[in-house]
């Protein structure tokens, strides 16, 4: 819990607030995210557990609060600036977001061609170098519409990681995935925190893959983070939505529509 | 409540008068809310068209930032010329060569009745390079092009590879708007003059078998008659729509939202303003190119 209020943490979110339209998804979240650590924002569908991984890219604006990364507020950056941070980042999307138009290679040295001015071989040495890392040598030429769901998750993160960012974003990697890929994704992301030492965000509604990933576990709910620990923490947690989260007898609910029945368990999670 | 109390009001003249009173009231409150909801309607209409001209205006603002501001796309703009110029020039060729004829067959009809079939190739080259050649490139531009563009665009949102461009630290304006942009606007004359030409050879061929004439006197006509102001007045107006076709298209694909549904309703909104815009500036155009 400490960790959370630190002030040195790599990536910090602080009194994040947002609306879409009538509907508030955020109202006061904070968490800090620490150099080297894998943390999981776990939460239901609609919670807007994504748009903090967007809010950290720039690639979406909180109505109030600061979004710090490196100690640097992200949301007042102009171009220029968020262009750095971006090159420190990388994300793999849901469904992958490859460019369907580009080859997997072509796919992979989208960043390098973007970010710096590499040969075109050292380019080619770079994206078989990611390539293999994520366990698919030899597929360059392929085009995405070729792959499996699995595979271009996979080479999703092959883009990610290819100009070697220190933080990487998952959103939702496992979901639409059959158990052996969820698996292989899950040691991938446990791989790239070892190999590359790199900070990891992981968004996903998956409890199994969550534990399998996580350094830390947070709890995306009512509009704010309802819970922050370890994951013997939160399984011993008798905090009630974590439990409920867990055993996955959690409705699926509008957060707002149980908020005063939640209110009292919010305030021990924030004690402990 | 009024044909309750109408029931006990036929006995008494007082209620007679209640009745009346309140079947006025209700009317007018009824046509209050008829009117409130006609002007709110409008209202809502008009922020709409100006939000949507809005959109346009700093989408094209932007368009024209990221040409001055970041490194030409020559890559993407050949590619897009191919695929907007290269792949519509058999349908172009197509649709102008029976737009000719049709209208040779027209006018044979029509200037048959007065004996002046001989000047049909007059006619021919005026409205076509002036009129039929620009705008019917433009329409099928429009419903080949600009619901590509479309449906190509709205696909990228609703997969998040919009985003994705943006998260890998380029910018979607430069990589997707901009070489589209400029594929139309320069494609769109080039494209009409090749119609426009096809079109009068198709209007040849009818001409020479409905009116008797030769290609030579044919020719000659449209050389005497059609002079370099009423092509320049054609074309000026293809680069006008082009640009604004690929505008339309790339914003409306941009704006997509709601999954697969949404992609579909982008096309069809891209198809729909595009030929609309095509037909309402066209106008506008013409007259003020006339009053140059």
């Amino acid at each position: 819990m400490k960790k959370t209020e630190s002030h040195s943490a790599f990536i910090r979110f602080i009194g994040l607030e947002k609306s879409f339209g009538e509907k508030t998804i955020y109202k006061g979240v904070d968490l800090a995210i620490e150099k080297g650590e894998t943390m999981v924002v776990l939460g239901g569908s609609g919670t807007g557990k994504t748009v903090m991984l967007k809010m950290l890219l720039g690639l979406m604006h909180p109505d109030a609060g600061q979004v710090l990364f490196d100690g640097k507020d992200v949301v007042p950056m102009n171009d220029e600036e968020i262009l750095q941070v971006r090159r420190r980042v990388g994300m793999l999307f849901q469904g992958g977001a490859l460019f369907d138009s580009l080859s997997v290679a072509e796919n992979v040295a989208y960043p390098l061609r973007e970010h710096f001015d590499y040969s075109e071989e050292e380019l080619a040495k770079i994206v078989g170098e990611k390539l293999e890392l994520v366990g698919l040598p030899g597929i360059e030429e392929m085009a995405p519409s070729d792959l499996s769901g699995g595979m271009k998750k996979r080479v999703s993160l092959a883009r990610a990681i290819a100009t070697n960012p220190e933080v990487l974003l998952y959103d939702e990697p496992t979901t639409g995935l059959d158990p052996t890929n969820i698996r292989r994704i899950d040691n991938l992301i446990c791989d790239m925190q070892k190999k590359l030492n790199v900070t990891s965000i992981v968004v996903t509604h998956d409890i199994q893959s969550a534990f399998r990933v996580a350094d830390r576990i947070a709890l995306l709910y009512n509009g704010k983070i309802d819970f922050v620990g370890t994951k013997s923490e939160a399984k011993n947690s008798d905090h009630e939505v974590v439990r409920a989260f867990l055993s996955g007898e959690m409705d699926d609910v509008e957060p707002s529509a149980s908020k005063s029945k939640r209110e009292p368990v919010k305030a021990k999670a924030v004690k402990s | 409540m009024a044909l309750k109390r109408g029931k006990n009001g036929r006995n008494g003249n007082g209620g007679g008068k209640r009745i009346h009173e309140e079947i006025l009231e209700t009317s007018h409150k009824v046509l209050e809310r008829t009117w409130l909801d006609f002007f709110g309607e409008i209202g809502r209409n008009t922020l709409t068209l100006f939000e949507y001209l809005g959109g346009l205006w700093k989408l094209a603002v932007h368009t024209l930032y990221c040409l001055f501001r970041y490194p030409f796309p020559f890559r993407a703009f050949v590619e897009q010329c191919e695929f907007v110029g290269v792949k519509s020039l058999s349908l172009i060729a197509l649709i102008s060569v029976f737009t000719g004829m049709v209208f040779s067959l027209q006018f044979a009809v029509g200037l048959g009745r007065f004996g002046l079939k001989i000047y049909i190739g007059n006619i021919i080259g005026l409205a076509i390079m002036r009129e039929l050649g620009p705008v019917l490139v433009c329409l099928m531009l429009a419903a080949r092009v600009g619901s590509g563009i479309a449906a190509e665009l709205g696909s990228m949102v609703v997969t998040e590879q919009v985003l994705a461009i943006e998260a890998l630290g380029a910018n979607p304006v430069h990589k997707l708007v901009l070489p589209r942009v400029l594929a139309l606007t320069i494609s769109a004359p080039v494209l009409a003059t090749i119609g426009s030409i096809i079109g009068v050879i198709g209007g040849m061929f009818i001409t020479i078998m409905e009116a008797g004439v030769t290609a030579r006197f044919y020719f000659d006509q449209i050389r005497r008659t059609v002079e370099m102001e009423d092509y320049f007045s054609g074309m000026a107006k293809t680069l006008f729509f082009g640009f604004f076709i690929g505008l339309i298209a790339c914003y409306q694909g941009l704006k997509t939202s709601g999954g697969t549904e949404g992609v579909g309703k982008s096309t069809t909104y891209a198809v729909v303003i595009t030929s609309l815009m095509v037909f309402v500036a066209d106008f506008f155009l013409t007259k003020l190119l006339l009053l140059l």
